[in-house]
Order: structure tokens, then sequence, then C-alpha cells
């Protein structure tokens, strides 16, 4: 297999040929099953689950039906993250095991005739091609250069077999491309990071701030229970956005803010509660360092000096102000998850932070509370070998405060680089779809292509799949077991995934690929077990249960051990960081060269006949993961471009008209997408939702649905304290006839 | 008994889970829908204003459908909810075309099909499928004629509106405002 | 700006985006019931008035074909159906509320009534029939003996098809289009001028072809005002109604309904039927063709039309 360049290979020939009668076959099924408009279920059993449609993890229960087939899915009652009701993504889960598109054996590719194809193969042919190269690799540059890209449950035994053989570089999107810059910013502010699911008490707070997060549209389970229960008790949701989000529609203020510049309105609120000495002074003279210099460090930043720069009035942030202030501590302002937006990310979520802190809403009911998680203990396995490189020795020094491996460092050390005596040569990749989640694709392309090998775990033929040089099917979460789900939350509670139904076709579980692959590599040691149900009930004993007991009820809550889930009055509190105060003045930033207080900067506005590329989450869809589940595409078959009236009007754009982007750095959209005219977006901006415009051809219903935003996003704005990859500076201007792009492989 | 739901639309967020539970809880084929999601937008950016509303057949106390149903297949069943029997529907069509609501659709095995209230459920003392499901917890289901059942209390608490009461249906949809 | 939209991606078959459950079948079925009804009501009231000797057209000739069209007519709304097999559910059952029930019955009796009649006429018709047997003359003999009785059934059910085929729409008030009560009027007179012009096309004297001409000149007006109020009725209602009156004043629907229904099915044979009466020599066939086109497109453009205008969204 010597494939250097890497050409996208449609998957062929891949598994039984369904794709002519596949999905008429299956819209209709259902209906076939009985001519009678109501249901009779006789079900014969259920098993537990958690969901993996995303990373809340909401665990609930799988129904099967008289005939042994998956009926639905339903939230756990006793699980916190959905107590008893799954989101939609979650409640079409079942769309996945269904999916007929789905990757069927192990592929490998091979050259046929001068053309590179992908051949079906035997799991122990496919293990044999990856254990030869991964020795290969170890052998001349090091087993260091062996990266694993994981997001989802199977990355925590990858993660081992990845380790064992000798590499630390694992990473995942959620970090650099998602909540990393917030991780960041509250360490370095409270010593400690929001975590999933996020440590916001919504349920009893009085105010909610949410900036830029839209709750509703992200629907991230719990966080939108809480909410709406939150609005049942009246609570005031202040929301900042340039979009009227659905959170806006349910906000008393809805502050519609000039893109990329939160940090002054941030920086304004700061202002106006500590000159009002609205803060909670007893809080913060007891908990907090740096009083003064934040004190001093914001005095220029005048609601008025806001408004030339947010447009938000002054009368409005002041109003805000007082309303939060009002609420103390039972307010949050919420971090928001997908953070990485212009750079300055770190720097945004540090007032957020610090906002936060002069409210003292941290540790506060209605505010943020002290979540609680246990501790499950690994299967006994001899210790790790330490690595000789790590992603930061490829960083020069970059990205230092980053608490998690940065993944687009992991991709420049892939590419080849001369002062470098150390390059990345292989990458596992696990469950994330790299091509439409990394930004800058071109630089993916150019890691890709000087990879020496390419493993591709996944349910589905993405694009990420069609560069590999082995693509392994794992099957979906209603066939398999997983870790155990130990979430820190109210008070800790662990839950169990486990097979419903048998893998369908020739499809494997993460864990087992995992234990396999380490038995190819020779690190038997490593994996001193029969299988999974026997590392889970060990690892259940340890903690109280077991699996017998776990199959039965799915969830259990268990005790909190460590401290209480608000602080007490009169505690002393110790927190993590340099001082033990929560950091208003950050030294961990001073230390490593960066402002110690948050600090706004300019960030470019789109030039005439531009618009912002404003994007996020549609509520039926998690980005790649379901644009091809048949529920979810009857939902949503594509996404659809936002755009002003005023716009339209410009432009001569109709309702329902296909249009192309292109953006700043001429790159293309290689399809089209559905314009919808509406006033809840901006004239500066267009907003489409993440996720859309697939290039695979194999994914019969998402192929060519909508438009790319990753395609769009060749103008990253790296986050210099940790890496992250900011995506939201990239400007479009609208092509109204076909242009000639490439041809979609 | 009177069966009715109520919908808040302040905690509605348009996420359609309850069009996907009704789905599969119903086996409705894929492409079709028993209820639905409306979005509705006022107002110049930014002074605007947006409704969620999840729809569904309104189980008119004044149903059309049933009236001209040639074969009686739409029927009242006890509480008021409208049902049909497929058995005796020759899928002509004429309930669809008097649904001021299009609430129906023909199903592709021949007979027409709506949301029956999950009475299958209902009998055996859940909840229907949508209102068990919703994240926002924004539907509530139950008998009018009972003060305490979380519908009468709803519509007793808050100010509400229902859908084209001119088209004289009487419809038992509830809209929170 | 006002946007309502559905945004769970509702697109049920024949409803979404707009409603299309009924197609060519069902306006084709309300053209041949009102056009059938037209001449089997002309038939039988010209009968009881005693003039099957001066109308041989109406009341002999041009009912022959009304079993056939009736059949058709029956076997569209057949194709229309979704679960054909359970078609004989309608004649289980009586439903006096609805309208296609007792479209359904009226067509149970019409249907036979036109082939009865037209069988007792048939010998006259083609001097060359033969019954083959000699039960079939007998119940020939029967009921040429029971004509009478039979023409007042008929002259009764005739009506009722005729303003069947209007009611049927205007039953639906989720249709704002088609819920005012001058549609089954409407309906009835097109039937009748659509029935008048077929007897005028088979009539080969010179008197039954007048009558009939002055009888649809009559009717084309009274069509005319029965538009007329159609769309004061509509505009002078709440805003759906106005919105689906719309439809034909500027919108998707204006230019087929007022050129091929109002002119060319109306005004144009209206005239030619004048010029006619005044002595010019008109081939019959010309306002007779166009008479019945205006009539096909009336049905067809209701059909749609009222689908396309609704309550919601
Ligand atoms: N249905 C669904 N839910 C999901 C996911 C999913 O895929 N589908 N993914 C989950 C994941 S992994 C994540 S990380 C979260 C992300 O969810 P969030 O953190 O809530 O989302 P973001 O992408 O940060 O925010 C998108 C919003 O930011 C607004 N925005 C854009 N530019 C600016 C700006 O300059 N300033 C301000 N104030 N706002 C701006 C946009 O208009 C949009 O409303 O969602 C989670 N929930
Ligand atoms: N342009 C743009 N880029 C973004 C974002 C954005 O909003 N816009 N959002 C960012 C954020 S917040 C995040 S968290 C990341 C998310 O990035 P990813 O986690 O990469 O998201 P997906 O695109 O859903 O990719 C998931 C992949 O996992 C596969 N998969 C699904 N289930 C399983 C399974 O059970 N096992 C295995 N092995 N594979 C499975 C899917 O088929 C798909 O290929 O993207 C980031 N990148
Ligand atoms: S929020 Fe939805 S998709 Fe995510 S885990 Fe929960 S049910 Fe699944
Ligand atoms: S599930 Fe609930 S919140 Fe979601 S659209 Fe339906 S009613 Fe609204
Ligand atoms: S909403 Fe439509 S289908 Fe339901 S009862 Fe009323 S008229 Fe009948
Ligand atoms: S389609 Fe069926 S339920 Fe509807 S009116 Fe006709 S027979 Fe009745
Ligand atoms: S009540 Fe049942 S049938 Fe009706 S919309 Fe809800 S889930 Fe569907
Ligand atoms: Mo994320």
């Amino acid at each position: 297999m010597k494939t250097n360049r890497r050409n996208f290979i449609k998957i062929s020939g891949a598994g039984i040929g369904t794709a002519a009668i596949g999905s008429s076959v299956f819209s209709w099924a259902n209906g076939d099953l009985l001519n009678s408009a109501i249901p009779t279920p006789t079900f014969t059993s259920k098993t537990p689950t958690y969901c993996e449609v995303c990373f809340w993890k909401c665990a609930g229960w799988v129904t099967k039906d008289e005939n042994g087939e998956i009926w639905k899915l339903e939230g756990h009652k006793d699980d916190p993250h959905c107590n008893g009701r799954l989101c939609p993504r979650g409640t079409a889960g079942v769309g996945m095991y269904h999916d007929e598109d789905r990757l069927k054996t192990p592929l490998i590719r091979v050259e046929q005739n001068g053309k590179q194809v992908f051949k079906k193969a035997s799991w122990s042919e496919a293990f044999k091609v990856i254990g030869d190269k991964m020795k290969t690799i170890a052998k001349e540059y090091g087993p260091d250069s062996m990266a694993l890209f994981t997001h989802g449950s199977g990355g925590k035994f990858l993660g081992h077999t990845l380790k064992a053989y000798g590499s630390y570089n694992i990473t995942a999107p959620s970090f650099a491309q998602c909540r990393g810059p917030r991780e960041v910013a509250f360490i370095s502010t409270f010593g400690e990071g929001v975590y999933s699911p996020e440590r916001t008490d919504i349920r009893d707070t009085r105010c909610l701030v949410l900036i830029g997060s839209h709750i509703g549209e992200n629907m991230h389970n719990g966080q939108v229970q809480e909410m709406s229960e939150a609005i049942d008790k009246g609570a005031t949701i202040i929301t900042v956005d340039p979009r009227f989000s659905t959170a806006a529609s349910k906000s008393k203020f809805w502050l519609p803010i000039k893109p990329s510049t939160d940090i002054a309105l941030l920086l304004a609120w700061i202002h106006v509660i500590i000159n009002e000495e609205w803060y909670d002074k007893e809080y913060v003279e007891k908990n907090t360092f740096g009083f003064d210099q934040l004190k001093d460090h914001v005095q220029t930043f005048t609601p008025e000096w806001a408004y030339g720069i947010t447009t938000i009035e002054p009368k409005v942030i002041r109003e805000t102000a007082k309303e939060m202030a009002n609420a103390s501590p039972a307010v949050i302002v919420h971090p928001g998850r997908h953070v990485t937006w212009y750079g300055d990310d770190t720097q945004r979520l540090r007032a957020v932070a610090i906002l936060n802190a002069l409210l003292g809403s941290w540790g506060r009911r209605g505010g943020f509370y002290n979540p609680d998680k246990v501790s499950i203990p690994d299967f006994p396995h001899p210790p790790y070998p330490n690595p000789k490189h790590t992603w930061k020795d490829a960083a020069d020094g970059k990205f230092d405060l980053a608490t998690e491996v940065v993944s687009n460092a992991l991709v420049d050390a892939t590419i080849p680089n001369e002062n470098r005596d150390w390059n990345i040569k292989g990458w596992i990749v696990n469950g994330t779809n790299l091509i439409h989640t990394l930004p800058d694709q071109e630089r993916t392309f150019k890691a890709i292509e000087a990879l020496d090998l390419l493993v591709v775990i996944d349910t589905m033929p993405m694009e990420i799949t069609g560069y590999a040089d082995v693509v392994l099917p794992e099957c979906t979460y209603l066939e398999r077991y997983d870790s155990i789900r130990n979430s820190p939350h109210r008070e800790p509670v662990i839950s169990l995934r486990m097979p419903a139904v048998k893998p369908k076709y020739d499809s494997k579980p993460d864990w087992w690929i995992a234990q396999q692959l380490g038995f190819e590599l020779g690190l038997d040691e490593y994996f001193q077990y029969k299988d999974i149900e026997e590392v889970l009930d060990w690892q259940l004993k340890k903690v109280g249960s077991s699996l017998a007991e776990m199959q039965k009820i799915g969830v259990k809550k268990l005790k909190r051990e460590y401290d209480d889930l608000y602080f007490l009055e009169g505690q002393e509190n110790l927190f993590n960081t340099n001082t033990g105060k929560i950091e208003l003045y950050a030294t961990d930033l001073a230390n490593a060269g960066f402002p110690p207080m948050p600090v706004y900067t300019e960030h470019a506005q789109p030039q005439p006949g531009f618009y912002r590329l404003n994007y996020g989450r549609a509520p039926a869809h998690t980005f790649s993961r379901t644009s091809n589940n048949p529920n979810l595409v009857d939902i949503m078959p594509e996404n659809e471009l936002w755009v002003n009236p005023k716009v339209a009007k410009q432009w001569a754009l109709k309702n329902g008209q296909y249009v192309w982007l292109k953006n700043q750095d001429e790159k293309v959209s290689t399809f089209s997408i559905k314009v919808r005219i509406t006033e809840r977006i901006r004239w500066d901006s267009v907003y489409m939702a993440h996720g859309f415009g697939h290039t695979q051809k194999k994914l019969s219903r998402a192929f060519g649905k909508g438009a790319s935003d990753t395609e769009l996003i060749s103008n990253v704005m790296y986050d210099p304290a940790m890496g992250g990859t900011g995506m939201r500076g990239n400007f479009v201007t609208i092509l109204t006839e076909k242009p000639e792009t490439v041809e979609a492989s | 008994m009177r069966y009715a739901m109520a919908i808040d639309t302040k905690k509605c967020v348009g996420c359609s889970d309850c069009v996907v539970a009704c789905q599969i809880e119903n086996k409705v084929p894929v492409g079709f829908c028993r209820d639905w999601i409306v979005e509705t937008t006022t107002g110049t950016y930014p002074n605007l204003e947006t409704e969620y509303r999840s729809e569904r057949c309104h189980h008119c106390a004044n149903a059309p459908c049933v009236r001209c149903c040639p074969t009686g297949a739409s029927h009242i069943e006890e509480g008021g909810v409208v049902l049909v029997t497929p058995d005796l529907c020759i899928g002509c069509g004429a309930c669809i075309a008097s649904c001021p609501y299009d609430a129906r659709y023909p199903h592709p095995d021949g007979y027409v099909d709506k949301c029956t209230f999950c009475i299958h459920k209902v009998r055996k003392g859940e909840q229907p499928a949508c209102v068990e499901v919703c994240p926002t917890n924004c539907l509530y289901f139950g008998d009018l004629d009972d003060p305490n059942s979380d519908v009468s209390k709803k519509i007793k608490e808050r100010k509400y509106k229902r859908l084209k009461t001119e088209a004289g249906t009487d419809p038992q949809l509830y809209f929170l405002i | 700006m006002e946007e309502e939209i559905i945004i769970s991606g509702r697109m049920n078959h024949k409803v979404d985006p707009l409603l299309h459950i009924w197609g060519w079948e069902i306006a084709f079925y309300l053209f041949v019931g009102g056009l059938a009804a037209g001449i089997l009501f002309f038939a039988s009231f010209y009968y009881l008035r005693g003039k099957d000797k001066e109308l041989p057209a109406a009341i002999k000739w041009a009912p022959m074909i009304t079993p056939v069209i009736l059949i058709l007519g029956l076997g569209a709304l057949f194709l229309d159906l979704h679960h054909k097999l359970y078609f004989w559910r309608l004649y289980t059952t009586i439903r006096l509320q609805s309208p296609m029930s007792w479209g359904a019955w009226t067509l149970m009796v019409e249907t036979p009534l036109s082939i009865v009649w037209s069988a007792t006429y048939v010998r006259e018709v083609f001097p060359n029939w033969d019954w083959k047997f000699k039960w079939l003359y007998a119940l020939e003999a029967f009921f040429i003996k029971y004509r009478r009785v039979l023409a007042w059934i008929m002259v009764f059910y005739s009506v009722i098809l005729g303003i069947y085929t209007g009611i049927l729409l205007s039953a639906f008030n989720a249709r704002p289009l088609w819920n005012t009560s001058i549609l089954g009027p409407l309906f009835l007179a097109s039937g009748l001028s659509a029935g008048a012009a077929v007897i005028m096309g088979f009539s080969k004297n010179e008197l039954e072809r007048k009558l009939f001409s002055q009888l649809d000149l009559v009717i084309i007006g009274v069509e005319i005002f029965f538009i007329i109020h159609l769309f004061m009725g509509l505009l002078a209602s709440t805003e759906v109604q106005i919105e689906a009156a719309q439809l034909f004043l500027g919108g998707q629907y204006t230019l087929p309904f007022w050129i091929f229904v109002v002119f060319i099915g109306m005004v144009v044979p209206a005239l030619l039927e004048l010029l006619e009466l005044r002595g010019q020599k008109i081939p019959v066939i010309i306002p007779v063709i166009l008479i019945l086109v205006g009539n096909i497109m009336l049905r067809f453009i209701i059909v749609y039309a009222g689908q396309a205008s609704r309550y919601l969204y």
C-alpha cells in the first residue's frame, strides 16, 4: 500500500447492493407493519443505553417491538441529562441504526489497474494492514508519530491502545474547535472548568444571560429543559446575539450586537457593575484576587464607549447590568459552548468569568453549582510507555495554556516542516468527520496527503472515510457496549450503554476494535480481559454497583463525596489557581505573556457586497452525524441561507431560490443553498446551520443537500493562548448563477 | 370527558421533537407527519417577535371531516377524539379537503391518517408521545371536564388563543400566549 | 414583514405545499355529472310536458350518451379513491351530512335510470336494434308503459345530481373559495347549459335548436350573474375569502378563468347564439364545443383553485 497521494475514493461495492432499493424500501417499511392507525404495542424488551447522537449523552431506554426490531428510544426518567425526555435527534437515534448507507465491512485501499479503490476486507486482513504499518511507523519514526482524532464514546478504548503503543497524541475537536477557550478562561479564573454537562444551575436561576449561546437551537437537552423551567418560574433572559435566535425570542432583553464586538459589551457591563457598586461585595472581597487592578482597567470602558463599538445603547447596557445585579447571585452569564469565534475567545470568556465572579454566581444556587462525579478506576494494566514527543514539540511554544491536546496543532505537526525533526505519520480517526469539522480544509488535505497511514473508524461513509487507507465500520451505539458514562452533575450519576440488538452487517464496537488492534500490535498485556462485560462489571463493582444491576436500572445516582452543591455560608474557599483565589487578574495569562485582564480588539468587518458568514446549530441535527438520518432528513433535509429582506432586495433574491456563495479567499461553495428571507438576521451577515453540503455520494440522502460552512471558512483566527480556531471571520458574497466548480467526488 | 391539548408558545422552541416522537411511536411512514411546527415572525429587525406552535389535528368539537365522511370511517370517540377507522375508509379525500388545518393526509396504505391523540397510550393512562417527549415540557394534555387536569389548569391560568375559530370547527387545541 | 413557515419539514403527500388531494378525476366527475344531469333534466322535463314528438334530440337522442358518461364519471371517481378495495363501503351506509355519500347514492339511482331511459328509446333511435332475448323485450315494454313514472323520478334526481355537483365543493367551509352558496346554483346552471348545448348538437330540427339556443342564452346570463355575485360575495367577506377571490383577480388563475371560462365558454357562444337567432348561419358545433370547453374549464379551475385557497399559512 504505497499511496502517498491520497485521492478521495468513493466507497463502492462495499457491502450488499442496497443503494437501488434502499431508501424507498425503508420509507414504506414502517407503514407496512400494520394497516391500522393505532399501534398495538406488544413489545418484548427494554434495554438501557445512553444517546450518542450528540455529546450530551442522555440516558434512555430502547424498546423493541414484537419482531425484535428497535421500535423507539425514550429518555430515562432518573437521568438528570434528560429527565425522561430525549431531544429530536435522540428520539430519531433509531435512524442511525436503520440507515442503509452505513459502513458494512472493513475496507482497504488498493491499487487496481492504476486506480485506487476500496476492497472489501475481513477484520483480520484489516488489522494486519494497520498493525504492519503502525509497527513500521514505530520503528522508523517512533510510536509518538501516530495520532488519534476521536470524538464520542469509543475514544477511551482507542486512546488506551494508542497510549499502550506509545503515543499521547490523542485529541478531540471538542477542545480547539469548540469549548477550549471557555475551559482555559474558567480554569484561569476559578481553577476549574465549566465541563460537560455545563455546571450552570439554570433551573434555579433568576437571570440567564446568553452571549451567542443559542439554547433551543443548540439542543443540549438538560439546558433546554432547564431554560424552559426557568421561563416557567419567571426568570429573566437576556440574549446577546446579532441574530434573532430562538432564545432571543424568549428573552426580556435581546441585544442585537454587531458581530465580533462582545468583549466591548462585557467590559462595559463590568464597568457599570463595579462603578455602580452592584457587585457582590462580600463574595468579591473574600474570594477574588485583583479587584483593584480590574477596577482601574475598566475605567475607560463606559457604556458610551461600548455603544460606539457594539451599537447597543448605553441605557440598555445599564438596564441589563442592573437586571443581572438584581438577580445576583442567582444569575448566570452563560459561557456558551462552541466559543471559538474570533481568536480572542479566551479573552472574551475571561470577561464572562469575571462578570460571574463579580455577581457572585460561581458556586451559588441559580448560578454555577459545584458538580461531582465518582472516580471509576481503569481496568488494571501495565504502565504506559513515555512518549518522546507530544503535540507541543511541534507548536513552537504556541498555545501554551491549552489544557487539552489541540487538534489543529496535530494537523500542523503532520504537515512536513524542515525545521522539525519529528512529524506525525499516521492518524486514526474515530467518530469525527475532520473534513467538515476542522476549518481551513486545504490545510487538512495537505496533512492527509503527508500521511503514511490513515485509519478511519466510523459508522457512515463520510467525507473523511474517502481519504482512508483502511476504513473500519463501527456498529451504532444501539448495538454495543461502551464505557460507563460518568458525568459530573448535581450528584454523581452513572449510566450504562448496552446493545439492544446485534450489530448489523460486519460492524463491530470500538472496545473490540481497540482490543484486537492491541493484540495485533503485540500489546496483549494491556488487554487482559475476555470482553467488555468483564471490564464493566469490574469497574462497576468498584463504585458499588454491578453490570447485572446496571443492565436492569440503566442509571444510578450516587452520593456526593467531595463537597457541597453550593458554597456554604462562611466557608473558606480555596480555588485551584496560583493565588488560591478567583483571579480577576489572571496570573497564568500574565506569566504566559498574555493580557491578564480582558482587552477588546477590533475585528475586520465585511467589505461592500460581502456578508459575515454566521453559522450555528439546527435543533434537529448534529453536524454531519445526522445529515443522512432518514427520520431527521424528513424534518430538515437541507440547510437554508438566512438573508435579511434588505439584502434580498438588493440582490433581487426570492424565497426558496438557490444561490452559491463565494468567500473572501475566492472559495466557492460546491453546492447551492436555498434562500430564506427573514428579518431574524442582520443585514451585514448571512446565517446557515453547520453540517450540510456533503460531497460524499454514498450518503444517499445528504449528498448535495445544502451548503457547507466549513468549505467557506478558510480564514482561521487562532487563539494565541490555547490554539482555538476562530471561525467567524469569514465573509461571503452571493452568486445567483451556478459557478464553474470542480465536480464533487 | 373532553380531551384537549394546551401548547405553551412561550416555551416551545420549535425543535420538532414532538413530530419525530409521533412518527416513531405511531409508525408514521417517513415522509409523512401527524403534527408539525409553525414559526411566525413579525416585525422588522431589531423589533421582532417569533412564535412557535406545535400543531396537529384540533379534535374539533364540530368536526367537518366527520360530517363529510361518506362511510363513517371518520368518527368521534369517547372524549371527543376524532379518529379514522382504516377498514371503513375509501380514501375519497373529502375529509382532507374539509379540514381547515390540513391535519390529515392519505396514508400510503390508502386510508386517511391523522393524529389520534395517542388514544392507545391515553387509554393505558399514559400521555401522548409528543407530550411525553417535549424537552421544554410545553405540551399539556388532559380532560377539560376535570378541573384538576394539566390542561384545564393551564387554560384557567393563562391567556390562550385557538386557531381559525371562524371556520366554525370549535377546535380543542389551546395555544397559550 | 410577516413570515409564517412550517419548520418541521411537513410535506404530506397531496396536502403540501398546497392541497392537491383532488385532481382531474374529480373535476371530470363533476363535469360529466353536471352534463348528464342537464341532459336528463331536459329529457324528463320535456317528456312530462308531452313534447316527445317535437324535441326528439332532447328526449331520445342526447340521453343515449348519459349512461356512458355517467359510468365514465363513476370510473373517474373510483380512480380517485386511495383505498379502492374498500369502495363498497360507500354503499353500506347513508350519511345525510356527507355530500359525498348522497352523491354516491344519487349516482346509484341516476345511472340505472339513464340506462333504462335510453333503453326504452333504443329501438326508435336505431331501428335495426335487436334485444335478442324475449325477456328483454318484455322488460322494454314494461318500462315504456311506465315512462311517465320514470320521468318523474328522473326529473327529481337530475336536479339533485346537478345541485350535488356544486354542493359537493361548497360544503367544504375549509376552502374559502368553495364555501359559498353561489357555487351550487352556478354548477347547476352550468350543467344545464352544457346539457342544452349537447342537445343542440344532436338536434336536427330548427325549432328544437332555437328553443335550446334561447334557453342556453338565458342560462349563460344567469351564470354570469352568479359569477359576479360569487366575487362580490367573496370580496365582501373576510381576509381569507378576499385572498381566494384574488386568485382570479390578478392571481394565478386569472387568465385561464376569464379567458377560458368566461370569454370562450360563455361570452363568445352567447354572441354566436344571438347572431344565429338573428338569422346568421353559424355551424352549431362551434358554440356547442365552446360551451363544453368552458364547462370543463370551470370545473377544473374551481377544483384546483379551491384547494389553493386556504385558511392557514
Ligand atoms: N441541535 C444541536 N444542538 C447542539 C449541537 C448540534 O450539533 N445540534 N452541537 C452541540 C455542540 S458540540 C456545541 S459546542 C453547542 C454549541 O452551541 P452554542 O455554544 O449555543 O452555539 P454557538 O455556535 O457558539 O453560537 C451560535 C450563535 O451565536 C451567534 N453569533 C454569531 N456571531 C456572534 C457574535 O459575534 N456575537 C454573539 N454574541 N453571538 C454571535 C449566532 O447568531 C448563533 O445564534 O451546541 C450543542 N448543541
Ligand atoms: N464549520 C464548522 N466547524 C465546526 C463547527 C461549526 O459549527 N462549524 N462546530 C465545531 C464543534 S462545536 C464541534 S463539537 C465539532 C464536532 O465535530 P465532529 O465530532 O467531527 O462532528 P460530526 O461532523 O458530527 O462528526 C461525527 C462523525 O462521527 C461519526 N459517527 C457517528 N456516530 C458514530 C459512532 O457511534 N462511532 C463512530 N466511530 N463514529 C460515529 C459520524 O458518521 C461522523 O463522521 O465540530 C466543530 N467544527
Ligand atoms: S441532547 Fe439529544 S442528541 Fe444529545 S445526547 Fe441527549 S438526546 Fe441525544
Ligand atoms: S417538542 Fe416541544 S419544544 Fe419541541 S417543537 Fe414540539 S412542542 Fe415545541
Ligand atoms: S382538525 Fe381537521 S381533521 Fe381534526 S377534527 Fe378538525 S377538521 Fe377534523
Ligand atoms: S377519505 Fe376516508 S375518512 Fe376521509 S371522508 Fe373519505 S372515507 Fe371518510
Ligand atoms: S397526540 Fe399522538 S398522534 Fe397526536 S400528534 Fe401527538 S404523538 Fe402524534
Ligand atoms: Mo462542540
